[in-house]
């Protein structure tokens, strides 16, 4: 698979990001490099190999259903760029 | 050209876990905006969500329940999209290994009983709340990390009906088992739907919207009967539906669209590397089958059988949860399941949904109606002044025996005062008594009216028709 341009737009729109026509250029290569060298992976008779989602061989990392003390509401809104009556405020979105 | 629909639904339930799915913050609904919050459910860098081992149980209770399969193992995924409401910009939730799959439920429909096949169940976790206030939007994140399930049907109702069917047993199905508390006015029970029309007969799908934003059985029958009406129009004009996500605007009566399939999202999903698999085994599963309690189906079967219900009536009574737990309270105090499930079926019911009420807000109790039937049983009062007690203790919550005893109820079985009375009346109404010489036969119905309205209800019904006959003929 060789990535284009508009993959690279395409990529670009999906993370919010913007650049110049150049850095897209820069990407088309550095995308294309990236993909061929994890193709390697497809040399590799696969057949019959159970997927792997992590390296560690652990599983079941659970907590009881206990609840503990949240954040008070200073703390919670500490970052927040912009707030209202306890709210974190944020341009108008409707979906 | 006749047309028939094809429904699919998903269906979010909230879990009624304490805490959060991958945090230890409250659950609880209603507080102060962002009073429920920390750094995993913020999305902050470096929290690391450690998912919650009630979760895991709920969904397993909950698959049991609509006979699915349990998937030992699985893993959680990665969604990827952008709303304020989703801090961390994605949603960790399950996708190409659903905890539950290949379930079902059956429903009654008027051809009887069909089989509505479930996909899949798998546990994710809740966005944050958005309030849109002029030029800007509020967020609040205590919802942010409430666990949920999500319940994925097959495309295989047929009318707007049946998806309402198919909802309502599964909101009963979810109380019985308390995996959700199904508060739809508080959103913990959300439901969306996919339709889409086809020539009856035909085997091929249709394309279909989705329609968002039902939050009551009755907005779920309405917009799916709007939208496949608008389908039917479209095609019928030569239009071609588009797969779009359309939104029920109670109000208006309509499904207005939200977004094309063209702007649709592409989540990205892949393995959530924050997190472990999960691996369940026999003995997990078995414990929680421990647990189960008798569903609404078994439930309704076994009141058919072992009380003689009609089915009509088993049915409405199981439906409720806490319904039938009144119900078989009462027969277990003494009373016949028969006589108990027709007040239930008529006076308890009726007026339940005169004032909006569930069983579990009212003031008499299970004994207080036991009593009530046996005053009738035992002729201390009749059928309609018991109606009128049944009033009395539901607004006030007293002993039906103090209530007969306090207003003078005793139903009067003493021949000769009831004798007295029909002479009366018949002194007074003249005219009735020639009617009835003259072969008017209604005339007896009409003094019997009167003897009753003239006792006050109270005289025993039986012996004022015997009565008022031999009075007649003595004329
Ligand atoms: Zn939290």
């Amino acid at each position: 698979m060789a990535v284009d341009k508009s993959q690279v737009d395409y990529v670009a729109k999906l993370a919010r990001l913007e650049f110049s026509e150049e850095e897209k250029e820069k990407f088309v290569g550095d995308f294309n490099k990236i993909l061929q060298f994890v193709e390697k992976l497809n040399e590799i008779d696969t057949e019959n190999v159970e997927i792997s989602i992590s390296s560690y061989p652990m599983f079941n990392a659970l907590r009881e259903d206990e609840v503990k003390p949240s954040l008070s509401l200073d703390e919670v809104l500490l970052n927040a760029p912009d707030k209202e009556n306890g709210y974190f405020r944020v341009p108008k979105v409707v979906d | 050209m006749d047309f028939e629909a094809v429904i699919g639904l998903e269906i979010h339930a909230e879990l009624s876990t304490k805490s959060k799915i991958f945090c230890s913050c409250t659950t609880e609904f209603g507080k102060d905006a962002n009073t429920h919050c920390c750094p995993v459910c913020l999305g902050l860098p470096g929290a690391l969500p450690v998912l919650n081992k009630s979760v895991v149980d709920f969904a397993i209770k909950a698959g049991l329940a609509l006979n699915c399969k349990i998937n030992k193992d699985t893993y959680m995924a990665r969604k990827n999209y952008f709303y304020p409401d989703a801090p961390k910009n994605y949603q960790i939730t399950q996708h190409e290994t659903p905890l539950c799959s290949e379930g079902y439920i059956e429903i009654e429909t008027d051809e009887g009983v069909k089989r509505i096949g479930i996909q899949r169940i798998h546990i994710e976790e809740d966005a944050g709340k958005a309030l849109h206030e002029g030029e800007n939007s509020l967020i609040d994140f205590n919802r942010s990390g409430v666990p949920l399930i999500e319940i994925v049907t097959n495309p295989d109702m047929r009318s707007p009906k049946e998806a309402r069917m198919f909802f309502e047993k599964l909101r009963s199905i979810l109380l019985y088992t308390e995996v959700s508390d199904c508060k739809m006015q508080e959103g913990s029970l959300r439901c969306d739907a996919n339709v889409s029309v086809r020539p009856k007969g035909s085997t091929e799908f249709g394309v279909k919207t989705e329609i968002k934003n039902m939050n009551s059985f009755k907005a779920l029958e309405k917009a799916l009967e709007y939208e496949i009406e608008r389908q039917i129009n479209a095609i019928k004009k030569g239009e071609r539906i588009v797969q779009e996500t359309r939104r029920w605007d109670e109000a208006r009566g309509q499904t207005i669209v939200m977004r094309s399939k063209e702007e649709a999202h592409d989540y990205r999903y892949f393995p959530e590397p924050d997190m472990v698999y999960l691996k369940l085994d026999d003995e997990w599963i078995e414990d929680i089958r421990k647990t189960m309690p008798e569903l609404p189906d078994e439930k309704k079967k076994r009141y058919i059988e072992e009380f003689g219900l009609p089915e009509y009536d088993a049915n409405i009574i199981t439906t409720s949860k806490e319904l039938a737990a009144f119900f078989e309270e009462a027969v277990n105090i003494g009373g016949n399941p028969k006589t108990i499930s027709n007040w239930i079926m008529g006076e308890v019911l009726r007026i339940l949904n005169d004032r909006e009420m569930e069983i579990t807000d009212v003031k008499f109790t299970a004994k207080d109606l036991v009593k009530l039937i046996s005053l009738v049983e035992k002729g201390t009062i009749s059928n309609t002044i018991a109606k009128k007690v049944f009033v009395d203790m539901f607004e006030t919550g007293k002993d039906p025996e103090k209530i007969v005893e306090e207003k003078g109820l005793v139903q009067i079985t003493d021949e000769a005062a009831i004798r007295e009375i029909v002479n009366k009346v018949l002194d007074e109404n003249p005219q009735s008594v020639t009617d009835f010489k003259n072969g008017k036969t209604k005339a007896v119905g009409f003094i019997v009216g009167q003897v009753m309205k003239a006792s006050k209800g109270k005289a025993n019904p039986q012996m004022v028709n015997k009565l008022v006959e031999e009075e007649l003929l003595k004329r």
